[in-house]
Parts: structure tokens; C-alpha cells; sequence
């Protein structure tokens, strides 16, 4: 189960670089785990490593050691196009990140981010030009994302408020999930349920050749 | 009373609200879940924390296609976590009751193109599975979308999601495709003119006569690339097409029940005078193969073209273009046609379907692939596969000196062992162009099985309509459907 999110303070790493796709963010072939262990090591991999395995020079901002431990990226338009891969929020979680700042993010991945306390901020494109130039210009200033006041601190004393799902931001300042949310509800989906028999029934259990039953 | 004209998806939307409490997302029921090896096994170890099972396994249903190797099936699976997700996929199935086609199962494919081809994607159902390309599914006329494992795991404990209502987006496509031009040139040009988010917070309902021409395959492949535009769904009204292809296949409704559901589908189109938040016009009679040069699917261009300078696209996008000129090493105003290849892939939830075996063979019957070059033809399913062959398409692409392999989605996605290498370039008739996406290092032009399958044949890419003899798509492919049941 998730923990509780309300705030963090963090210095930031700009990507100012537009459609970063999940296949950038998490490389396909990083996807044939079953669990979710060892993330951190597959985000942006392949900015990080040539084909052959070695380490780009100059190292990736990934691996550059004054980015170690930053929460907070600032990318260019539409970040997380691509598959529905939610391997590509818990690569970013599992190597730190926390927020996200865009103007605008790919349906999915958005919500892949949510269900993960991963905020993705959507911002004006004025105001991500000026968090782009503040990220240069003040590289080691702390930001401050604050998710229970909806607002943002910039070192250079300005702030700003985001909008967020409110429902999502319910369940990350709760630590908690949907699915105890939608369980609770359950009298009533059973009771639409009622009235709105199945589509489909997608049959007997098989496994591997036809006809033999799972159980 | 007249009802508020509504669109076919409101309709659909209205249909599944379970629940709508002030300031929470909808819950919306789900009449089917398509399950696949390599988004789901997260979800079901989250059940087992949970102590929950699965909910509906009637409702249900999982194949293995993203990780599952295309070679002869009685071979073992070298890639020990591939076969290890595999094994995960199965042993889930059978622990929680699931419907499950794996390796071996002669109704296995991609999951995109099994759920139509069974009959269990029909109109007016809401679909989801793990995977961005469920979209697919909407050329049914249902509103199928892809989500995540969160999400996959919320659909197993309950039937149902969470949601916000999308907002609509209408994409009409006028007139008559020329021959040459087909599905896949559609759906690329709209991409190319709204760019990869332009559908971003929107559902596509594509209409217009070029699509209701469409065949059911074509409208599959058109609905399929919805999400390359941004859009999470991209739906096609349903109409005697939809019902000629549906009518007899396993999970469709049979007899009286098939009446019944048919009366119900006729009622699905959008209403007259029902209104979209967005909608652009295109049009049909102007369309021309089309070929990505760039490393997102909206950097695409008819073959004929030139790939854009730096001033063409403007200040804003010119970082873009060059880090994806320099990538796929092409300079800014070289012709696409006549690049060179070295691999060419004909597959995938996009274009992996019969027609699209078909429109390919179509190409190479009588040819033979270019010296040097890789061929890979990939069916959708091992029904497609089965079917292919009776038809001796296989015999057509092996004559021509193609690979014809196990059905999986294979280089589309590049996990399973079949990918670019570094620096290769391939022609390929799946979905995704981005860095890497078909193999480390690799470069991509997305296009359609006629301009692949042309390409093959010359070793650069090829606007199939040089080729003498080359019927058009249409042509090729507006055949009734004949594939396996």
C-alpha cells in the first residue's frame, strides 16, 4: 500500500525535451518482470547506455552525480505518450521522482502516475518556459510541491497553485487506493448488475491446447 | 419528450455508469477484460496481498503475445524471464479461474486480434486490457480503452474503473481512398496533422464515407493508432459490416439472441444533431501513402514527400526534428522513398489481421525480397496464421524469401527476441517509431502491408503504386471476410 504524500521540497532536473514516450522512460524490454523490483535501474536507460551496453560520456543527467536523490522534473509537452506501461511511473517513483511538471501529459500514463503518488502538474507553456529558464538559471534551488495546499514555491520567492483530480488527490494524501473505495461500492454494482446481465461469457477455464480444463 | 441527441459514445458511457457520486469519478462496468502476459502478473500479486480473487472470470479472458517467441512452438523459450512471465501468465489463469489461450492453444494471438476474431468484442461494450492498443476493439463500436496495472488489478478485484467522462472528438474522413491507399494511411495522416497529443483527454469517433467503405480489418487498424494520437479510445459506429463480421463467430449471440442483439447495436450510432467538443475533416480522395521518417508516429509524410527542414516545422518543434533526424540519420528535405532497408516487418495489432496478409502477399506473389534484406511476416493469430495458409500465403512469402512465423507481436514491440539492430533501418506496419522501440539502436518507418511489402521487393522504401500489377488496397482487400471461425 502506498504512504501518505502531502509535501516535498526538492532540487529539480530539467528534460526540456517535448513527447517522451514510456518507451524512453522504460525501455520494452525491461517489461518481462513480474514484479517491480530493480526500476530505478531501467528509467531512461537508453539515454544512459549506448547499444553496446556502455555508459554514455558525458553521462546521462540520470547519472550525473549532483542529480542523484532530485523529485522533481521539469519536460517539454505531452510527456508519457505511448503504451500503457505503468512500469514507466514506477521506474520514475523507484529512482525518486515525485512531481512532474508539463504542459500537458499523455490519458494513460497520467493516470498511471496518480495511482502511484506521482503528481503530474500541468502548467501554462509561459509558465513552463520560465520553470525551464529558473531550472538553469538556479540549478540548486529547492523547490517546494505542496499537495494539500494545491501550491507550488520556487527559490526565487514566486509560487503558483495546480489543479489535480481531486479524487486522486484524496487518495494520495490518505496513502490509500481505489480499490477499497470501489469494494465499499459494491452493493451497488451488484444491484446494476442485476439489471445489466454479462456481454459475455468468455467460457470453461483452458490452458495451453484446447480443452484442458484449468481446474 | 425527444431525448438530448447523443453521440455513440455518451451512449455507451450512460449505459455502463454504475455509480456517479458528486466530486469522485464515475464507476463505470466493464463487460470484458483482455488479460496479457506482461502488464498483468503486478496485478495479481496485488490480489493475493489483498486476499481478493478475480471477480468475473466469465468476463475475462488472457492469451500470451508480448514476451512469446515466433519460432516453432515445440521449441523451448531461451529467454529465461520471458519464460518465467509466461509460465506466471499461466500459473495466474489457472489460480484465479481464468479463460486462458497460451502457447500451444491454436486460438492464441495478440490480444487485439483475438477478442475480435472470437466474437467477444462486439458493439456497444466497454473493453479494457493492459495495453494501449485496446483501442482496437472501438472499431466495433465499442468504447475500449488501454490501462494500466493498477487499473488491470482494480478491473480483476471489481468488473469495474474508475472514470472522468472523456470528452469527444470527431475525425470524418470524406470521399474515396485512391487505390494504393488504405487504412494505415488514414490513420497515419491524422496523426500527422494533430500531432501525437493532439487526441490527448479525448475519445476519436471516426466516421465519414472513407471509413464506412472500410472493411472490418481496415476499421481495426484505423481504431487501433487512436492513442498515437493522443486519444485513449477511437470508435467506428456499427453498421451491417460490423454485423456481417460478427454473425457466427464463437462468443457472438446465436439464433434469437443474435436478432435481439443486432435490434440493440442498430440503436448505437450517434444520434442526429448530437454535438462533439472537437472535430476535423479530412479528405479521403486526397490521401496518399503515407511513411513516418521521425521517431514519433506524427512525423509522418506521404511518399512522395520530403522530410521537413527546420523551417517547415517551425521554431518550436525544430529541437525535435533534429534529435529525430539525427537518430534516424536522414537529412532535412531528402526524399523518404529510396531509403534504404535492412529489415522489413509485416505484423502487429495494427496491420496483422488476414487482409493485411493478403494485401502483403498480393505484392510478393511472383517476387522475390531484395538481396540482403530480412523479411519477417508475423500473423496476428494462429487463426489468421491457419487461415493465411490455407489460402498458401505462407507459400507466397517463403517462395519470396519472407520469414513466416508464430503468431505474437513480435517486432512490433521487440521483447520476444525478434528486433532491429543498432543502426538498422526497418520498414514495419506496427505502431510505434520511437527511439529504440523495435530494438535498441534501431530505425523505424512506420507504413502500410502494401508500401512494406513493395519495399521488401526493392530494398528501399517504395510507393507500392510504382510497382507494376499492384492492385489497390481496395481492391485487394475489400473481400468479404473469410478467416477461420
Amino acid at each position: 500500500m502506498p504512504e501518505p504524500f502531502v509535501k516535498t521540497s526538492s532540487r529539480v532536473i530539467s528534460i526540456p525535451r517535448a513527447n517522451i514516450d514510456t518507451d524512453q522512460i522504460c525501455p520494452a524490454r525491461f517489461l518481462k518482470i513480474t514484479d517491480k523490483a530493480n526500476l530505478a535501474d531501467a528509467l531512461f536507460f537508453d539515454w544512459r547506455f549506448t547499444p553496446d551496453g556502455a555508459r554514455r560520456v558525458p553521462p546521462s543527467f540520470i547519472d550525473e552525480p549532483h542529480n542523484a536523490g532530485r523529485q522533481l522534473l521539469v519536460v517539454g509537452d505531452n510527456f508519457g505518450s505511448g503504451s500503457s506501461r505503468e512500469h514507466a511511473p514506477w521506474a520514475l517513483r523507484a529512482w525518486g521522482v515525485r512531481a512532474i511538471f508539463s504542459t500537458s501529459f499523455a490519458d494513460i500514463f497520467k493516470g498511471n502516475c496518480l495511482k502511484n503518488a506521482l503528481l503530474p502538474i500541468v502548467v501554462s507553456a509561459e509558465r513552463l518556459a520560465a520553470l525551464q529558464a529558473l531550472a538553469v538559471s538556479n540549478p540548486d534551488g529547492e523547490w517546494t510541491v505542496d499537495l494539500e495546499s494545491q501550491k507550488v514555491t520556487l527559490p526565487n520567492g514566486g509560487s503558483f497553485a495546480f489543479e489535480i483530480d481531486p479524487f486522486a488527490r484524496t487518495m494520495i494524501l490518505a496513502g490509500t487506493d481505489e480499490i477499497g473505495y470501489v469494494l465499499s461500492r459494491l452493493p451497488e454494482i451488484e444491484a446494476w448488475e442485476a439489471t445489466h446481465p454479462a456481454r459475455v461469457e468468455t467460457g470453461e477455464p483452458r490452458l495451453g491446447r484446447e480443452g484442458v480444463a484449468a481446474r | 419528450m425527444a431525448e438530448r441527441p447523443r453521440t455513440l459514445v455518451e451512449k455507451i458511457w450512460d449505459a455502463h455508469v454504475v455509480s456517479s457520486e458528486t466530486g469522485a469519478p464515475a464507476i463505470l462496468a466493464i463487460d470484458l477484460h483482455l488479460v496479457h502476459e506482461v502488464t498483468s502478473p503486478q496485478a495479481f500479486t496485488g490480489l493475493r496481498e489483498r486476499g481478493l480473487k478475480v471477480r468475473k472470470p466469465g468476463q475475462t479472458v488472457a492469451t500470451a503475445d508480448h514476451s512469446i517467441p515466433t519460432l516453432d512452438p515445440s521449441l523451448p523459450i531461451l529467454d529465461e524471464l520471458a519464460r518465467k512471465q509466461l509460465a506466471q501468465i499461466e500459473e495466474n489463469c489457472r489460480e484465479f479461474g481464468i479463460p486462458f489461450y497460451g502457447k500451444g492453444s491454436a486460438l492464441r494471438g495478440i490480444v487485439h486480434v483475438i477478442g475480435p476474431e472470437l466474437g467477444l468484442t462486439q458493439p456497444g461494450m466497454t473493453i479494457v486490457c493492459g495495453d494501449s492498443h485496446t483501442a482496437t476493439h472501438g472499431a466495433f463500436g465499442a468504447l475500449a480503452f488501454g490501462i494500466g496495472t493498477s487499473e488491470i488489478e482494480m478491473v480483476l478485484a471489481t468488473q469495474t474503473l474508475l472514470q472522468r467522462r472523456p470528452k469527444t472528438f470527431k475525425v470524418e474522413i470524406t470521399g474515396r481512398l485512391q487505390p494504393g491507399v488504405g487504412a494505415k494511411d488514414i490513420i497515419l495522416a491524422l496523426i500527422a496533422r494533430i500531432g501525437v497529443g493532439g487526441g490527448t483527454g479525448h475519445v476519436f469517433e471516426f466516421a465519414g464515407d472513407a471509413i464506412r467503405a472500410l472493411s472490418m480489418e481496415e476499421r481495426m487498424t484505423v481504431c487501433n493508432m487512436s492513442i498515437e494520437g493522443g486519444a485513449r479510445a477511437g470508435l467506428i459506429a456499427p453498421d451491417e459490416t460490423t454485423f456481417a463480421y460478427l454473425k457466427g463467430r464463437k462468443f457472438t449471440p446465436q439464433g434469437a439472441a443474435w436478432e435481439e442483439a443486432v435490434a440493440a447495436w442498430r440503436k448505437l450510432p450517434t444520434d442526429e444533431g448530437a454535438t462533439y467538443d472537437r472535430t476535423i475533416v479530412i479528405d479521403g480522395d486526397k490521401l496518399e501513402p503515407m511513411v513516418t521518417y521521425g521517431t514519433n508516429p506524427g512525423m509522418g509524410i506521404g511518399i512522395g514527400g520530403r522530410v521537413p527542414t527546420p523551417a517547415e516545422v517551425g521554431p518550436a518543434q525544430t529541437a525535435d526534428l533534429e534529435r529525430a533526424l539525427a537518430y534516424m540519420g536522414l537529412q532535412p528535405g531528402q526524399s523518404i522513398a529510396g531509403q534504404k532497408l535492412d529489415v522489413v516487418f509485416i505484423g502487429s495489432c495494427t496491420n496483422g489481421r488476414i487482409e493485411d496478409m493478403r494485401a502483403a502477399a498480393s505484392v510478393l506473389r511472383g517476387r522475390h525480397v531484395a538481396d540482403g534484406l530480412r523479411v519477417l511476416v508475423v500473423p496476428g493469430s494462429q487463426q489468421v496464421k491457419k487461415q493465411a495458409e490455407s489460402e498458401g500465403l505462407h507459400e507466397v512469402f517463403t517462395a519470396a524469401g519472407a520469414e513466416w512465423r508464430e503468431s505474437g507481436c513480435s517486432m512490433c514491440i521487440a521483447m520476444n527476441g525478434d528486433q532491429l539492430e543498432p543502426g538498422q533501418y526497418g520498414i514495419s506496419t506496427s505502431n510505434r517509431n520511437f527511439e529504440g522501440r523495435q530494438g535498441k539502436g534501431g530505425r523505424s518507418f512506420l507504413a502500410s502491408p502494401l508500401t512494406a511489402a513493395a519495399s521488401a521487393v526493392t530494398g528501399v522504401v517504395t510507393d507500392p503504386r510504382t510497382l507494376p500489377g499492384i492492385a489497390g488496397h481496395a481492391a485487394v482487400s475489400h473481400s468479404p471476410s473469410v478467416e477461420a471461425r
